[in-house]
């Protein structure tokens, strides 16, 4: 049944994780977007604590598992839960969300496709995830990584760039082309250790937004790890997981997350104009003609209607894939929606501050930056549309390029 | 229980309208606009859906349903999908049956209900918007005042649907600055009704001004009584039904130009297959998604029974946009084409037109 009216549940917890976004992020927002790169001491005592992706339980353990429905009585699933808390998070602060201890990327794909014995290891562990390369952007297929077997220990040459978490995490999940195979099938995923001879940390990048966030260089020279460091094992047995498609579709998760995250960023912004305006005495009503309001109101209005269709959309992304159903389309529409009007809510709120939404005094300006990226990581718009395209019209990738 | 997919019923519902819309409506829905008439066949066949009727209580002629404003959107958006001239004619009784049953006493149910709850399609309507600059159903230039025993209405009012053959209406006037809704007879010497409205869109939509001079109302004819009625919650409701419409429109454009795009070839291929056109598709499909779940979402709390006052004005003033782009967007992919009368996409590009700047065109 169609029912989208938010659950007491949901509101509550909205509630309290706002609560601590407001006394833990917020107070230093400021303070490490400034310092780049330094880690945020303050956040230490989120460690152990599971903001994004499941905690590490073994796999066919039900509790793990993210079913919504039982005995009739409404569960926030995992994934919901995962896109309210991030927007709470992100609305107190992105980049120090994605600061927090063992809230890597790396940990939403072990979470996902590791073996027991994986997630016995390393799901304790901060992870990174390395795909982006040089001269490999958006078309992640085309990574030049390679990883080549010898006898029990696979070796991993390339470079990776554009790695959140790359300073802080303990291990990095790195995609690399298998040597002797033919096509996106090549393409795995590995679990490199930290301190592995041969894996190097470069350099970290300075960025328009999310400081506090270090996202850096990997270089893998002649890097040997563990055979059983494959993610998800072997391919054979795990046809689910298998390889690229595999890791890609763990995109179908963090997607709406990254939307989640825009969402709770261009929140913080119009929460901000929105006590601005009252402060100054513009009375916010929900009833006139928007064609008989003033130019503010009416814009104000209609950022107000953009949030609330960023945040269903994502929310509809991750209900559905809470309920096992497929939702590679849905995804990608709320990160789409969600990453493109972001980005174009904090510029607004910016212009409509005015003085005070350049000014560094306040967050609006460091809102407007920080957006920024949620347009452009875990796909770009551009790339997010192609996929719904090709969903929509039913092309493949050769088709529509 | 929260979730976002349609239980079976609320699938079948679905299902039902859109065979009726497909059948009949879609095929006609050129021809219904070119000729400015929809046939009374397709109207009756409709209205045997009984959605206009449903919470109607069983001795009133109704079916004693739960009011389900899910449902409501649900056909609002399949009828829209065929054509919003047609889905606003046999919709509009709804304007007046939903507030009676809703907010009218009980001897003013046992009135006229049974007037409008028969086997066949009997019109009844609402008479809202009014035609003037910076015209605002919150803010009505007409007045209501009392008389004796009566009210004594005075002002225009606009875009009333099947105002000509209406056996009533309610018409939303100001009383002692007071947003109220009172039931007028179409006979009502007080009021005069226009020539039928050119519109840019609805065109196969009868629709007219009329205006009310000295327009005597019994005192009982005031909806809700003496206390009046929650003239919010019900503008509320309308601008959730008009969201829902959009979808409609915005759904029926997007899904066109859809397919016109897969099978236009221009250089050797389908325009498809050119990101140009492939990703204004893409933004076409979730600005359509997005449409719906905010209608979804104000009426999921409608059914709560929380206050709507602010996800009603966001759902109708997003879908007043956003149909708006999407038909756009229709028009543009097909080229000339979409410009021709002969392609239905100009239809909806002017239909959608409505949203934004009419009120009261849909209830849920």
């Amino acid at each position: 049944m169609i029912n989208i009216d938010t659950p007491e549940k949901i509101v509550k917890m909205k509630a309290g994780l706002n609560n601590l976004a407001k006394g833990m992020l917020r107070p230093i927002s400021r303070k490490y977007d400034e310092a780049e790169h330094e880690y945020p001491k303050e956040l230490d005592v989120f460690r152990g604590m599971s903001i994004m992706g499941r905690k590490p339980k073994k796999n066919g353990d039900e509790a793990g598992k993210s079913k919504a429905k039982d005995n009739g009585e409404f569960k926030v699933g995992q994934n919901l839960g995962t896109v309210v808390s991030v927007e709470e998070m992100c609305w107190g602060d992105a980049a120090l969300l994605l600061s927090l201890p063992n809230a890597g990327l790396g940990n939403a794909a072990i979470s996902a496709v590791a073996t027991d014995e994986q997630l016995e290891k390393f799901g304790n562990k901060w992870a990174s995830m390395a795909i982006t390369e040089p001269a490999s952007g958006s078309d992640s297929g085309s990574i030049q990584a390679s990883a080549e077997l010898d006898g029990d220990e696979w070796v991993l040459n390339g470079e990776k760039i554009f790695v959140t978490c790359a300073d802080r995490c303990d291990v990095a999940v790195v995609w690399a082309r298998v040597k002797g195979v033919e096509g996106s099938s090549a393409i795995k995923s590995f679990i490199v250790e930290k301190g592995t001879p041969g894996f190097k940390l470069e350099h970290l990048e300075h960025k328009l937004g999310i400081r506090a966030s270090d996202t850096g260089t990997f270089v893998l020279n002649n890097c040997r790890i563990p055979k059983a460091n494959l993610l998800g094992g072997d391919s054979e047995k795990k046809k689910k997981t298998e390889g690229f498609k595999g890791v890609m579709k763990t995109f179908d998760n963090t997607r709406p997350m990254v939307a989640a995250m825009a969402i709770g960023v261009a929140r913080a912004a119009i929460d901000f104009t929105r006590e601005q305006m009252e402060e100054a005495g513009i009375s916010i009503d929900y009833s006139a003609n928007p064609n008989n309001v003033s130019s503010l109101l009416k814009e104000f209005y209609m950022m107000e209607a953009n949030l609330e269709a960023m945040r269903l959309l994502t929310w509809r992304a991750a209900w559905m894939a809470d309920n096992e159903e497929e939702n590679t389309l849905e995804a990608s529409m709320s990160k789409a929606k969600a990453g493109r009007y972001g980005t174009l809510i904090t510029q607004k709120c910016c212009e409509l501050l005015g003085p005070m939404g350049y000014s560094r005094k306040f967050l609006a300006e460091k809102w407007m930056r920080d957006s920024k990226i949620m347009d452009i990581f875990e796909g770009t718009g551009q790339i997010q549309h192609l996929i719904i395209a090709r969903n929509i019209l039913k092309l493949t990738r050769n088709e529509l390029k | 229980m929260f979730g976002f997919s349609m239980s079976k019923e609320q699938k079948m519902v679905s299902k039902e309208v859109s065979k009726l819309v497909k059948g009949l409506v879609m095929d006609s829905a050129h021809e219904m606009d070119e000729n400015k008439e929809i046939p009374e066949n397709i109207i009756q066949k409709a209205w045997e859906l009984g959605a206009s009727v449903s919470l109607v209580p069983e001795e009133y002629g109704g079916h004693g349903m739960e009011d389900s404003p899910i449902e409501s959107i649900i056909i609002l958006e399949e009828m829209a999908y065929g054509d919003m001239a047609f889905a606003v004619a046999a919709t509009s009784p709804s304007l007046f049956i939903n507030p009676l049953v809703t907010m009218g006493t009980e001897e003013q149910k046992k009135t006229y209900l049974p007037l409008y709850c028969k086997d066949s399609y009997t019109p009844c309507t609402l008479a809202l918007n009014e035609p003037h600059f910076g015209a605002d159903v919150m803010a009505l230039k007409t007045t209501a005042e009392k008389k004796g025993d009566s009210f004594v209405i005075n002002g225009a009012k606009c875009f009333v649907p099947m105002g000509d053959k209406a056996g009533h209406m309610l018409v939303a006037a100001s009383l002692d600055g007071v947003n109220n809704l009172f039931i007028v007879a179409g006979d009502n010497p007080g009021l005069t009704v226009s020539e039928r409205e050119k519109n840019i869109g609805c065109y196969a939509l009868p629709s007219f001004e009329i205006e009310f001079k000295d327009c005597l109302v019994p005192s009982k004819d005031r909806l809700g009584g003496d206390t009046g009625c929650d003239y919010a919650r019900f503008i509320q409701k309308t601008r959730v039904g008009m969201a829902a419409m959009a979808a409609g429109i915005a759904r029926a454009s997007y899904e066109f130009a859809k397919g016109y795009a897969k099978e236009r070839v221009q250089f050797g291929e389908p325009i498809a297959n050119r990101q140009s056109i492939a990703f204004m598709l893409a933004e076409m499909s979730y600005e359509v998604d997005s449409i719906r779940l905010l209608a979804q979402k104000a009426a999921s709390e409608l059914a709560a029974g929380k206050d709507v006052s602010r996800s009603s004005y966001l759902a109708k003033m997003y879908a007043g946009e956003m149909s708006m782009k999407v038909a756009d967007y229709g028009v543009q992919i097909m080229g000339g084409h979409g410009y021709i009368r002969e392609y239905p996409v100009e239809r909806y590009y002017r239909n959608a037109r409505g949203i934004a700047l009419l009120e009261g065109m849909a209830i849920v």
